[in-house]
Parts: C-alpha cells; structure tokens; sequence
C-alpha cells in the first residue's frame, strides 16, 4: 500500500487503495488540525509552489495552509498580475521554480490539461487545483471524504446524484470519476442544454435530465452552482426557469434516500440551485466540505512527498 | 534476516513487563495522574500489558493512549518505508500528566525523539518518562530510556525482532542477522 | 353560412368515403358525443345529412397559420382565423407565435387556448416562441410553454440567425418531445429580396432572394437536428436545392420533416410582372423548375405535409407599393381547392395521397395520431364536393383577408360542410 503518487491530476492512474489511504490520512490531518499545536513536522525542508492562473483565494490558501501545517515552505505565484501568457510561458515559469528546487507544484489554470503540461516538464510532485472545466481531484477527495464520515455507508452502495450546469463543471466530472472508482453508482442530472450526451460514457455514470427521476433513492446530493453569465442565454431560459425544474429544496429532497446528505462545492447561489432551508438545514454537509479543504489537501500532499523513493 | 538466538523468551518477556510495572509506580509514587503512551505498533500492546499490571497490584489503572509518530519522524527514523498514518488516541488532556512512553526497541533514538516532539504538540505534561523492552545500545540522539527490560549489545548489521501475541501471535525477542536486501 | 348547433347525433348517410389510404366505398358514418360512433346510430338521431355524391374524409390538420392574434386584430384574429380554417376543411390548425406580444410566455398559450375553446371553427393548438421576443438572443422557458399546452417552438416570421441559440433550443425540445420548425432563411443571404432572385427580379429591377439563402440555412437546420436528435420540421420549403438537401440529409439519419405551401406549389416568380404585392412571400416564389420539384417532392415522400402558411395582412397594407408591402399569402379557405385542380385533377397526384398531405402528414410531424373514421376517433371530419365548379369569390371569405391570388379562379374541389367535436363548424 504504497504512495506511488508522485501526481494527482485527476483519478485516471489512482487505485481505489490510493485514495482510500488517502482519505485515511485525511482523519489523521483533520485530528491535528484540532490540537493545540496545529503542525507536525512531516513535510519539513519540502517546498510547495502554488501556480494559480485563475483567480480563487479560497483554494489557494486552502493548499498553502495544508502546506504550512506540515512545516512546509511555501511559495506563491498568481499569474492574474504578470505579464503570464500560455503554451511558452507556463514551461518558463515551470523551469524557474524547478531551478528554485520547488518540490510540489500546485497549479490552477482556466485551460484543460495544464497541469499534465506541468508534470511533463518537472519531475516535481504536482497536484491539479482545477484545469478548466476538465477535473478538480481534491474537491472530489473533500467531497468523498465528508460523505464518509457522514454516513456509514460504503461507497459500494452509495448512489451519489449530481444536479446542474454538469457542462461546465469540473467538480461533477471529478466526482463521478472518483466515485465512481470507490464503487458508487452516479447520476448527473440538469437542463439537456447543460447536460452533455457524451458524458453517459463514463464507467458507473448515468444521465438524467428530470430531476425527481435522478434524485430517487439518491445518498449524497450534490447541487452546482449555476454562474450568472448562463443563466438567461442560449442555454436557459432564466433563473426561476431552472430554479423552477431543477433547485434542489427539502419538498424535492423526499425522492432521495431519507439519510441523504447534501452537498455544494460553494461558493453558492442561495435559491438558485439551492434552498436557503436546505443549504442551512440538518442534511447538509456544506459546511464539513468548507472543514475539509485542508485535511484533505494535507492527506495529498503528504502521501506526494513522503512516498516510496522520494528523498 | 536469519534469526540467531532468544534474547527474550515467553516468561522472560512476562518478568520483564512486571518489574517496569513496578518501576513506573514506585518511581510515580502511585497511579494517579499517570498515563502510559504506546508508541505504533508495537508499544500499544506493551502500554495495555503494563497498564492491566498496574490495575492489578494498584488498583487503579492508569490512562493509556496511542501515538503514530510517521508525521514526526525524520528521514532516518526506522519505521517502514511505507508511511501510512494511523490514528494517535490519546484522549485526555495531557497538561499536567505523568506520561509514560512505551516502545518495544530503543536504538538510536530518533523515535523517541518525534514522540516527544508529538507529546509536546498536544500540551505540556509534568513528566515524560521512557519504557523499553529492549535497549540495544548505538544512540544518535542524547536519548535515554527510564525503564528497559533488557539491555543488549548489538551490530550494526544486526536486528532485534520483538514478537508479541497481539501483534505477532507469540512472545518473545530473537536475534537475528539483517543479511541482504532490506529488513 | 355556418351555425353552431349542440353536440346531437349526426347521422351522415350515403357519403363515399375516402382517407389516405383510399377510396373506402359508400357508406355511412354517425357522430355523437364529439367521437365518430360508427356507421349506424345507436340512438336517437338529431341530424340526418344527405351526403350523396359527396366525399367524407377526416378534416384536415394545417400546422403552420398566422392568426394575428392578439396584437393584430385587424388582419385576423382567432374567430375569423378559426371559422376560415374550418371553410377550408381543417378541423386544427397550429398557430404561429410572431404576434403582439410574442407568444414567449406560458400565460399567454393558456390565453390562447382558453379563448380558442369558445369559439366555432377548427381547434387551436398554439405554437411557442423559440427565443424570448422573436429576438433570437434568449431562450424561452420550453418546459414551461409546453406545460401550458404549445405544441411546437418556432421563431417563424424570422429566421434563427445565431446557430447556437437554435441548437440549445433542440437540446430542450428533444428532452420535452416538442416539435422545432424553423424558417429557414439565412438572413444576411436573404438581405432586403423581396421576391426570388433571378431573371425576373433582375428584369424587373426588384431586390432579390436567392435560393441559396433557403438552401444554406435548411442545411443547418437539418445539421442542428441531427447534432441534437430533436424533430425539426422545417416550413413552407420552396426550392429544389433545399428539398435535395432535406433528402440528403435524412439519408444521414437527420430527425428532419418538412412542408410545402399552396402557393408555392402552384405559382411561379413570374406573377410578380404585374408588381402585384398580392404575391410577395417569404420564402419567395420560385420558378417552374422549382415547382416541378416540390410535385415530385410530394409524390416521393421527401415533402411531409401541406402547410397552408396562412398569412392575412390588410388590404390597405397589400396596396401599398412592393418593397414596404408585408411579406404573407391567405390562403385557408382555398388551400384545397387550389391543391386539387393543381395535383389531383390534372393526374399528378391522387386523392388518397392529398389527403395524406393533409392528414397523416401533418399528423406525424407534430407527433399526434393519424385523423382517422374509425369509431372512437375524434368527430372531426369533412364533407367535400369534388363535382360542383365555383368561383372564388373573396367577399364570402370568413377571413379577414377577402383578397387573394386566386380571386375569380373557377375551381371545382370544396369542403362544404365541417364538424369538429361533432359539433358543425361550418356549412357553405
């Protein structure tokens, strides 16, 4: 049971005992996370560069928190304010950190497939925080994480339904790969103009676009947000439209499994795609998701760095 | 690893348990306040064992917990290559306890060394005291054990393997050459 | 003139009956309580009807008229519209949403219908805007304009110009089971033409459409549908080009129907030598070539069904000078005498596959079941005269657009009367 992961881009080359020792792990990170002394010395003289060409303060700090508790040393690179550019410049600033003998790489970046470039060119850890629309493995991790610990059931037996723009979400895709891998049956559900056809070719995943149907006996729900520049266009029709057919609420909620927990990769559109009652209410583990960003972030990065040959 | 002889045989190893039983509480002035610390793997089972010794000629039992040290080790610390993290439950406040480390082999100290760091991390106790079953000398760290049930030279070249029935199915501590390759 | 009378039995006797699949004999059919009851009363009878030498048929479904209403009650409005399209022989039409408002909104499909409901004529089943306002930028709510009881999404009247629009739009109207039709136009191609582009229009120095721009946008409609999977129908096809390429595509498995109109199955560019407005559409007439290919298009099975494409404006309006006239034909309560004395009297087609066109056809486009006389079926059926020649004459006209391209034609193919619900509709 070894960390062989010297990356997490997505879960295309993980074992389901890869992830598993990793969310193991995380319960581990999260109990430091409650001493007194919230650090431990295992990742001490690494060195994690966070790369972020897409604007999100929140992972970001997540990323560099796991780092620090882990007495690692952390270097930041946003590339909103530089004169950064894409294809050459990435490989540049790639080079430069390697030369700084940067360990981890972290990197976010609005175009699919970054991260893999990164990888490519260093023989550094790297972890995708989120290329484009394609993947984002630790939110998918963060979400797996507090499902389990809010439920007892196994994943094997789990059907996790995924509601809204499934197009343009890297979340949705993630989560019905990493899921799906633990043995999870999946539905991803929306309007058929934010539900792509090609999709129901993903192992365990099938596709839904009426919203009772997907929800029924559902386990874990979760609800994505639905950005503003889409919702009255080409694709739908207004908010209310699709909040009418498709907010997920405590009246829809009765189909699922009356266990069911909810989930919101956030930040959230409160009665949009969600109920202000539900979002608040006793099924939803919105706010564990929110806790779990950095355990499970120090789970990775430490099952990266601490592996089998390195150092 | 080929094994050469017992250093620690069934009853040796039972003897043993009991006199650092003893020694705990002679030199804790009884068993209030105390808790011992089992370091993974291991030293879980020598901390229970000692405890049970405790209750019974005390009458009270002392609080035992469970430490992992893999976030605490350094490079050269000699636990597996493989660092999967188990759970540490020490579920009492340590401020202010006599605390009792129990492991099965000292050597060159570098675990110890990521225990206290650990114990350090969770609060500040009054003591920390050090169990072993087995001390067999070529420290690197100005470690030293309060308690050892049998001090033995070794080599370099040369593994002290502990067996104990929770852990292994039997009791007892062999001698044993480390040979080629990797323990 | 046609009188409501209350759902009695109607005991037609003594008809030759004919449908889509032919010529069924003499015979007898009896209504009652809205359904067709068989072929002898099984009670007391209100109404006996002499239907000697007379054709009964199911009424006609016509899936593309203009009702104007609400917003443009003075060219037509759902009475006039209604009781015109029974004259016709049709017992329901589907009407276009290009009104005032838009009909982009599920509150007023509701308005429609429930109106629609009181009157006498043929039933109404309401068509919903594809984009918000006609705009082609937004969607409109489909679910809920389906909810609400549209029956199809189109923009018609204009054309789709933003591909993607059209294509989410499918992507709805797949998952909903609706029914897209588009004008298919491409409008920059299309520009200000009004009349088909070519030797006359060059002559007669008029702006002119191509036919490319009807071909190109048909192609991408017929590319959307297929992209998405959803029906797309597309209206009042004119030229060969785009019937070859609504062949071609359907070859390729492209969910694809399409119409032809009255007019422009039997007129040519050529009538607008007399700079008559009377003959400005959109899509324009065409030429002969164009018409010999959309009668083949009917007798090989690539044209689907008639769409009359019904289309009143004012007098006043079509008086007014070529470029500023509105583009549109009235055609309702003509449509199958002129369709006959073009196809079926000159042996170009039989009656049994006009009918077709005029039942089955539109009936499958629209995903409803075939009109049929089968007992249980639905009491909307027809009672036509293919003996007696008569004059067009506009002024007897229940539509508001008592002018037309045909006023002073003799033709000898007419309804003469209609019961829809089994209730009469209309009697001449």
């Amino acid at each position: 049971m070894s960390s062989d992961l010297t990356r997490l881009l997505d879960f295309a080359d993980t074992s389901r005992e890869q992830v598993v020792a990793i969310l193991d792990t995380t319960e581990v990170m999260a109990q430091v996370l409650q001493r007194p002394v919230k650090r431990v010395p295992a990742l001490q003289g690494f060195t994690v560069a966070t790369l972020f060409f897409e604007d999100s303060t929140r992972t970001r700090l997540s990323f560099e928190r796991a780092a620090r508790a882990q007495s690692a040393d952390v270097m930041t690179f946003a590339g909103g304010g530089s004169s950064l550019s894409k294809g050459e410049s990435l490989r540049d600033t790639v080079a430069t950190l390697d030369a700084l003998q940067v360990d981890a790489f972290v990197v976010r970046h609005p175009s699919a497939g970054a991260a893999h470039q990164v990888a490519s060119w260093t023989g550094a850890a790297v972890i995708n925080a989120g290329d484009g629309r394609r993947a984002h493995p630790t939110q998918a991790l963060l979400d797996a994480y507090v499902y389990r610990q809010a439920s007892g059931r196994p994943f094997e037996e789990t059907r996790l339904t995924i509601v809204g723009d499934v197009a343009h979400s890297r979340v949705a895709r993630s989560n019905a790969e990493l899921f799906s891998l633990l043995g999870a049956d999946v539905v991803l559900c929306g309007p058929p103009t934010l539900l792509p056809r090609e999709l129901a070719a993903l192992p365990g995943v099938r596709l839904e676009w009426d919203v009772d149907a997907a929800l029924e006996g559902a386990h874990a729900v979760m609800a994505l947000r639905l950005q503003h520049e889409r919702m009255a266009g080409t694709r739908l029709h207004s908010a209310a439209a699709y909040a009418d057919r498709y907010q997920l609420d405590e009246r829809r909620l009765a189909a699922a499994h009356p266990d069911a927990i909810v989930l919101h990769p956030g930040p959230m559109n409160r009665d949009v795609e969600i109920s202000g009652e539900l979002a608040d209410g006793p099924r939803s583990q919105i706010r564990a998701q929110v806790a779990a960003g950095v355990p499970v972030r120090m789970a990775v990065l430490y099952h990266l760095l601490v592996g089998k040959g390195n150092r | 690893m080929t094994e050469k002889s017992t250093l620690l045989n069934e009853r040796e190893l039972e003897r043993a348990l009991s006199r650092i039983a003893h020694e705990i509480v002679e030199n804790a002035k009884g068993a209030n306040d105390l808790a011992l610390i089992g370091i993974h793997t291991r030293g879980v089972p020598i901390a229970e064992r000692l405890a049970e010794r405790i209750a019974a000629f005390e009458g009270v039992r002392p609080l035992v917990g469970k430490l992992d040290i893999t976030l605490y080790r350094d490079d050269l610390t000699e636990i597996a290559l493989q660092p999967i993290v188990k759970k540490t439950e020490v579920d009492f406040g340590v401020e202010g306890m006599r605390l009792v480390l129990c492991d099965d082999v000292l050597y060159t100290g570098r675990t110890a060394r990521a225990a206290l760091d650990a114990l350090v991390d969770m609060g500040r106790p009054a003591v920390i005291r050090y169990a072993v079953l087995v001390d067999r000398g070529h420290r690197e760290l100005p470690i030293r054990a309060d308690y050892v049930g049998k001090n033995v030279p070794t080599r370099r070249d040369e593994v002290v393997k502990v067996r104990l029935v929770e852990t292994d199915g039997q009791d007892e501590v062999v001698l044993a050459d480390l040979g080629t390759g990797s323990p | 003139m046609s009188k409501v009378r209350l759902e009695g039995r109607t005991w037609i006797r003594n008809a030759t009956i004919v449908t889509s699949a032919g010529g069924q004999g003499r015979g007898d059919l009896v209504l009652a309580d809205g359904a067709i009851e068989g072929h002898q009363p099984q009670g007391p009878v209100d109404v006996e009807v002499d239907a000697t030498g007379l054709v009964l048929t199911p009424a006609f479904i016509d899936p593309h008229v203009h009702l104007r209403e609400p917003g443009q009650e003075v060219k037509e409005d759902l009475a006039s519209g209604l009781a015109a399209a029974a004259a016709g022989g049709f017992g329901t039409v589907v009407s276009m949403a290009n009104t005032d408002p838009v009909i982009d909104q599920p509150e007023l499909v509701k308005a429609l219908t429930t109106k629609a409901e009181r009157l006498p004529g043929a039933r109404l089943r309401p068509a919903a805007a594809l984009s918000v306002g006609l705009q082609g930028r937004r969607l409109t709510d489909a679910a809920a304009l389906a909810e609400a009881g549209a029956v199809m999404l189109t923009d018609d009247g204009v054309p789709v110009a933003d591909a993607e629009l059209m294509r989410r739009a499918c992507e709805w109207a797949r998952e909903l089971g609706l029914v897209v039709q588009t004008h298919s136009e491409e409008p920059t191609l299309r520009g200000d033409g009004v009349m088909n582009e070519g030797e006359v229009s060059e002559r007669l120095g008029l702006p002119g459409n191509p036919r490319s721009a009807e071909a190109v946008m048909v192609f991408r409609d017929c590319e959307i549908a297929r992209l998405t999977g959803a029906r797309v129908h597309i209206a009042h096809v004119t030229c060969r080009d785009a019937l070859d390429v609504v062949a071609w595509a359907r070859e390729r498995g492209a969910p694809v129907t399409c119409e032809v109109t009255p007019h422009h199955l039997t007129l040519t560019d050529a009538s607008l030598a007399s700079f008559d407005p009377v003959y400005k559409v959109a899509p324009p007439l065409r030429g002969e070539d164009d018409v010999a290919a959309l009668v083949e298009g009917l007798r090989s099975g690539v044209v689907d069904c008639i769409g009359s494409d019904h289309a009143p404006h004012t007098r006043a309006e079509k008086h007014r000078d070529l470029l500023s006239a509105p583009f549109g034909i009235a055609n309702i309560e003509v449509a199958f005498a002129v369709l006959h004395d073009a196809l079926v009297a000159s042996g170009r087609l039989s009656l049994a596959a006009l009918l077709r066109l005029l039942q089955d056809g539109p009936a499958a486009v629209l995903g409803w079941p075939a009109p049929s006389l089968a007992v249980g079926a639905p009491a909307d059926v027809v009672l036509l005269d293919l003996e007696t020649e008569r004059t067009v004459d506009p002024s007897r006209f229940l539509s508001k657009a008592r002018f037309g391209p045909w006023d002073g034609a003799s033709l000898s193919a007419w309804p003469v009367r209609t019961w829809v619900r089994g209730r009469e509709v209309f009697r001449r």
